[in-house]
């Protein structure tokens, strides 16, 4: 046996040393071959085995496979460490400015009315709110009727409404562009009956272009009906909503009674804040600042939504969706909001990833 | 409605101060809108004496004065000239503002000679627009406030003036009473009640007054009388001074005591010379084609049925509006008619609207004054015309009867606690309403004419909350509609949006929000601008009709942003388009625009124009988040807003959910934009919702087996659509072929053809493909799109 070993001891070392001298991955494949490949050395001693006696077989085979199985490993050792060092004299060579800008990817942006939008349904949802929504175009009864402003209310003159073109001939009153998101009060209320509680944002219209109006601008409608909500539980509602909405630690808000002819009684709702250097700042200093109109339904309002005022009643209110994005993120102009001014909307958008809500907090 | 302090006290009697009552209105619901106080910029000024004056040696005009103040001796160098040893004056210090000048005062140099301070005059102080000289007052000690010595001895002065904004249901708010009832309602002071000592006619009223039945609604009742033998002149200063601190300009005294009770009471009056009155008035309905000169010297058309008052001559007055000129009252009058009449608040108002005329009168009328009140009107202003003018009365002739306002609602104490939330005894209830003027017979309460806006029980509450005081109302935690989690709230449509929203942000475009109404050529380049959708009163010709699509508006915001050089847009918006005028005839799409270069410049070249294949994979994408079927159709039933060769709609059947391309380069040019411009527009109610929500997925199905890959490029005309070609190679065996894409397209080949290469997956679903069988497939993919596209395969 151990005649065997030493008979293979040169064949051993011839190839090995053979493996270790070869430098580049094709001397290593030729190596291989002329070892082991088909017509390899010791591929043709492996197949002399067979002439052998069954001893002979069995000392030279168990040599001759020990050495074939070293030479392969060393072969693959070989190669691999061929391999690395070509990989790191390759890495040398390769370097990249990393200082040079990424590839350019285009930043798509919100606009803050649709992102304060979504704030503030996020807030009302978990009050149990859903989302209402009615034609910008109205009929007469809707935007005024219904909402106990008759025809020669003077609030209805207050409006600036736009009117919709008649065809010559037609006597029913104009259609209108809805002066404000309360028309859908009356619709979801003859849509889901009592008990309600429906928030309703959406363009409204007044004919007014200055400073500070557009004739086009955001608003958001709450309305919550049940058996015994009251005037107390409307101002709970608000605090509760501008404390999450401003993300403050506590409001305090003011109600000063006004006037509405859909709402009996009816309060202005000012909230107590500070300006300092020109920053508002919400929820604290010695100033007020009107933020929405509210107060309980009136019952003709009720009626007009086929709801009995004797049975239910509650409270509804309506703010400005434009004017709370202005106090809550700094936005100066109320007309460029509708300009779609590049600079603009990339300052003041919202990435496509910022999704408020109730869990994670609201902004960012 | 503005009124000072001093007027209010008139009508109030309270120790209240400024701060409380301002507080107090705006909580009542009569909102402070400004309070100009005198005394709060003058707290600083006190009380000088100058001991000596000598001329200036530098400067003939000024003087070096020695002024003894509460800090001793100053020197100060004054130029008005009657400044001079011995007088009183109000002395501003280094330090001090000095609000007339807009200065805050430090030591000077006056050619050369200190002066530590000032001697102000009264404007210096805007206490008037009086700047000849100094303040000189006749009493007073070195060291008193100036304040002081003005409440003391000049209170009208330093009298407040407060600016309320009324709401239209509270017309009895016009009145200064009105005000100090509210006030008084509060706890604030006690109301002065209005004397009314009717002055006994000498003598029959020589004008006697008719209404036409035609305008009897309209005009329900009239009063008036003659007082003969007035001196109109200038009227006296208290009366000038209170017109004046609320904006007014005197007139005359006739005038001004109309203009007075308007204010003071909420009763207006109109007066007539009655010198130039032809015989007898009648109230009639103006006809069409008639004119009046009124007070404010132009010619008004009078619009059909509106009431006016007539005498012979013809039409006087424009009832509860405005008189005319040539019958109004002037310096030269002697006679004078004053009339009190009581006008429907709908008729004035819409007889106003159509005049144009905004007065105090029909500010008052169209809110709707205090009916009962009209001849004690009549009778105080006849009384402060004799004062004034003096004369004497003729007997009040009337016509007419006043409407009867009398009306009572029940008030229920308990309802008033369950809806305002807040435990309001009921005799503090019943209080507060009769200090408003509600008359209680057991629980009705009558309402009193002045309150022409209260309707209801529900009124009855609110005047209680008001009064009660809504401040001091404490929230009360809302219940939630159940316990636990919130259910979703979003209907699926609203989810969309959402989705469809923040998609086309992620894909990089910026959200506008344009106007739903845009200009007419633009409406009709979008197949919009019919009649059906203008707007009567559009505030411009730009925003004129509603909005077909949204592509205008974004064209128009490309068009500004390329003019301020932005030249590389990824614009978008979601709302509503409006197909017709009536309410529903909208819907709800979200549109994008890209012009310019998808990237800015940048060392890779990623830089190039959008194409129209850019619009359509931010359309699929969209579609694909609002989960759109993955397979729909692609035509070219294309709107006349795009490109006719270089557009497509993604449809489902006769369902079109999306378009998408190239916007016709002659809109372009019409809306002013550079371009090329893509864009795309998705109808996202048009796309189906799904018909059971479940939110479990179906089964993922993978082969254990290889899929394998083979390449085909056809050579094609140019006209043939990829999809087609797709669509065949897929055809040729539908249990095999799992998915086939285009991978290449090589245009300009020979006899104008092209080629598309595309890739085809065999997924075998039993046992690996073997040569032969993929063999088999490709030849009948090639013989298939052979067959739809005449294309071979390319040598």
């Amino acid at each position: 046996m151990s005649d065997a070993m030493d008979d293979l001891t040169p064949l051993r070392q011839q190839w090995l040393d053979r493996i270790s001298g070869a430098s580049d991955p094709a001397a290593i494949e030729e190596v291989r071959l002329a070892a082991l490949g088909k017509k390899g050395e010791i591929s043709l001693k492996m197949r002399e085995l067979g002439k052998m006696s069954p001893e002979e077989r069995q000392t030279t085979g168990k040599a001759l496979n020990a050495v074939r199985d070293e030479i392969d490993a060393a072969l693959r050792a070989r190669k691999l460490s061929l391999e690395d060092a070509a990989l790191d004299a390759r890495l040398r060579d390769e370097w990249l400015d990393v200082t040079l800008p990424g590839r350019p990817r285009r930043q798509g942006t919100l606009h803050p009315i649709s992102q304060v939008t979504e704030e503030v349904t996020a807030i009302f949802a978990d009050m149990g709110f859903a989302v209402a929504e009615g034609p910008q175009v109205e009929s007469d009864w809707y935007n005024f009727d219904a909402l106990n402003i008759a025809p020669e209310h003077p609030a209805r003159q207050e409006h600036d409404t736009f009117f919709l073109h008649r065809a010559p001939g037609d006597d029913r009153p104009p259609h209108v562009l809805r002066t404000h998101t309360s028309p859908v009060q009356i619709r979801a209320m003859q849509e889901q009956g009592a008990p309600i509680r429906v928030i309703a944002p959406g363009r409204v219209y007044r004919m007014d272009m200055d400073q500070t109006h557009t004739p086009m601008f955001h608003q958001i409608e709450g309305l919550a009906i049940d058996r015994d909500i009251s005037m107390a539980h409307l101002k709970w509602t608000l605090e509760e909503f501008c404390r999450a909405f401003f993300e403050v630690p506590s409001v305090e808000l003011r109600f000063r009674a006004s006037h509405f002819p859909f709402t009996e009684p009816s309060a202005e709702v000012d909230i107590r804040c500070s300006w300092e250097g020109g920053q508002l700042k919400i929820g604290e200093g010695n100033s007020w600042l009107e933020i929405l109109g509210s107060g309980m339904v009136h019952p003709h309002v009720l009626r007009s939504g086929g709801i009995d005022p004797d049975q239910w009643q509650g409270f509804a209110f309506g703010m400005g969706i434009d004017r709370i994005a202005m106090l809550k993120y700094g936005i100066p102009d109320l007309r460029a909001f509708f300009e779609s001014d590049l600079r603009w909307l990339r300052h003041y958008g919202f990435a496509a990833g910022d999704v408020p809500s109730v869990s994670g907090g609201l902004s960012r | 409605m503005k009124f000072t302090l001093s007027w209010l006290k008139e009508h109030l009697d309270t120790t209240a101060t400024l701060a409380q009552i301002a507080e107090a209105l705006t909580d009542l619901g009569l909102e402070v809108e400004d309070i100009h106080d005198p005394a709060a910029s003058l707290g600083a000024f006190t009380l000088a004496r100058v001991d000596h004056a000598e001329p200036h040696p530098d400067a003939d005009r000024l003087r070096v004065c020695r002024v003894m103040t509460d800090e001793g001796e100053k020197q100060i160098v004054c130029g008005a000239p009657n400044a001079r040893a011995g007088i009183t004056v109000v002395l501003a210090k280094p330090g001090d503002y000095v609000p007339g000048i807009d200065t805050t005062l430090g030591v000077g140099r006056i050619r050369g000679v200190e002066s530590h301070g000032m001697m102000a005059s009264e404007r210096e102080l805007e206490l008037s627009e009086e700047h000849d000289g100094i303040i000189e007052l006749p009493s007073g000690k070195v060291g008193q406030r100036f304040v002081d010595w003005l409440a003391e001895h000049a209170p009208e002065k330093i009298d407040p003036m407060i600016h309320i904004k009324i709401t239209p249901n509270r017309p009895d708010a016009l009145g200064v009473h009105g005000i100090a009832r509210d006030l008084a309602a509060r706890g604030l002071g006690v109301l002065k009640p209005v004397q009314v000592d009717p002055v006994a006619g000498a003598f029959p009223c020589p004008i006697g007054v008719t209404i036409a039945p035609e305008v009897a609604a309209k005009a329900p009742f009239f009063a008036g009388r003659v007082v003969r033998g007035v001196t109109n002149g200038a009227s006296p200063a208290w009366l000038q001074k209170r017109l004046r601190a609320i904006g007014l300009r005197p007139i005359n005294a006739l005038v001004d005591i109309t203009n007075f009770f308007t204010f003071d009471l909420n009763r207006p009056l109109h007066v007539f010379d009655a010198a130039k009155v032809s015989g007898d008035l009648i109230l009639r309905g103006a006809r069409a084609g008639e004119e009046l000169v009124a007070l404010d010297d132009k010619t008004h058309a009078l619009p059909d049925g509106a009431v006016v008052i007539c005498d012979d001559r013809g039409i006087e007055s424009i009832a509860g509006i405005m008189g005319g000129a040539a019958s109004g009252a002037s310096e030269t009058t002697t006679e004078v008619f004053i009339e009190a009449a009581y006008f429907d608040p709908i008729s004035t108002a819409a007889a106003g609207r159509a005049l144009k005329i905004n007065s105090d009168a029909r500010y008052r009328f169209e809110r709707g004054i205090d009916p009962a009140f009209t001849q004690s009107g009549l009778e105080l202003a006849t009384r402060m015309v004799m004062d004034l003018c003096g004369g004497e009365a003729s007997e009040v002739v009337t016509a007419g009867a006043l409407p009867d306002t009398d009306r009572a609602y029940r008030l229920d104490p308990a309802r008033t606690t369950r809806l305002v939330g807040m435990d309001i005894p009921e005799a503090e209830q019943r209080a507060m309403l009769e200090a408003l003027g509600f008359r209680l017979e057991g629980d009705m309460a009558h309402v009193p004419s002045w309150r022409p806006d209260v309707l209801g029980e529900a009124d009855l509450v609110e005047e209680i909350a008001r009064i009660a005081s809504l401040t001091r109302l404490e929230g009360k935690p809302l219940p939630r509609p159940r316990a636990g989690v919130p259910l979703p709230v979003l209907t699926p449509l609203q989810m969309r949006e959402k989705t469809a929203r923040r998609m086309a942000a992620a894909l990089g475009y910026n959200e506008c929000v344009t106007y739903s109404f845009i200009d007419r050529p633009s409406a009709e380049l979008f197949g919009g601008g019919t009649d059906a959708v203008r707007v009567e009163n559009p505030i411009s010709s730009e925003m004129s009709h509603l909005r077909p699509d949204l592509l205008p508006g974004l064209l128009a915001a490309a068009a500004r942003n390329q003019a301020r050089g932005f030249a590389d847009l990824a614009l978008f918006e979601l709302g509503p388009v409006f197909s017709g005028g009536e309410p529903g005839e909208q819907s709800v799409r979200i549109s994008g625009l890209l012009v310019g270069a998808i990237a800015p410049r940048d060392p890779f070249g990623s830089r190039r124009k959008v194409d129209l294949y850019d619009a359509k994979a931010d359309a699929e994408a969209i579609l694909q988040a609002i989960g759109a079927p993955a397979k729909a159709q692609i035509t070219r039933k294309l709107d006349g807003w795009w490109h006719p060769g270089r557009a497509g709609t993604i449809a489902l059947g006769p369902n079109v959910l999306a378009s998408f391309g190239e916007i016709h380069p002659r809109v372009l040019r019409q809306m002013d934009v550079k371009g090329p411009a893509m864009g795309f527009t998705i109808q996202l109610g048009a796309v189906p919702f799904p018909k059971a929500k479940t939110p479990t997925r179906p089964a993922l199905e993978l082969s254990e087996l290889q899929s394998v890959d083979r390449d085909f490029a056809f050579v094609v005309d140019a006209g043939v659509e990829a999809l087609t070609l797709v669509n065949a190679a897929a055809g040729a065996d539908k249990a095999l072929i799992a998915q086939v894409s285009v991978f290449d397209q090589f245009e300009g080949l020979e006899g104008g053809q092209k080629s598309l290469a595309i890739t085809v997956r065999l997924q075998p679903k039993e046992k690996t493909l073997t040569d032969a069988e993929i063999e088999a497939v490709s030849r009948k993919i090639v013989e298939k799109v052979g067959k739809a596209t005449g294309g071979r395969l390319r040598a």
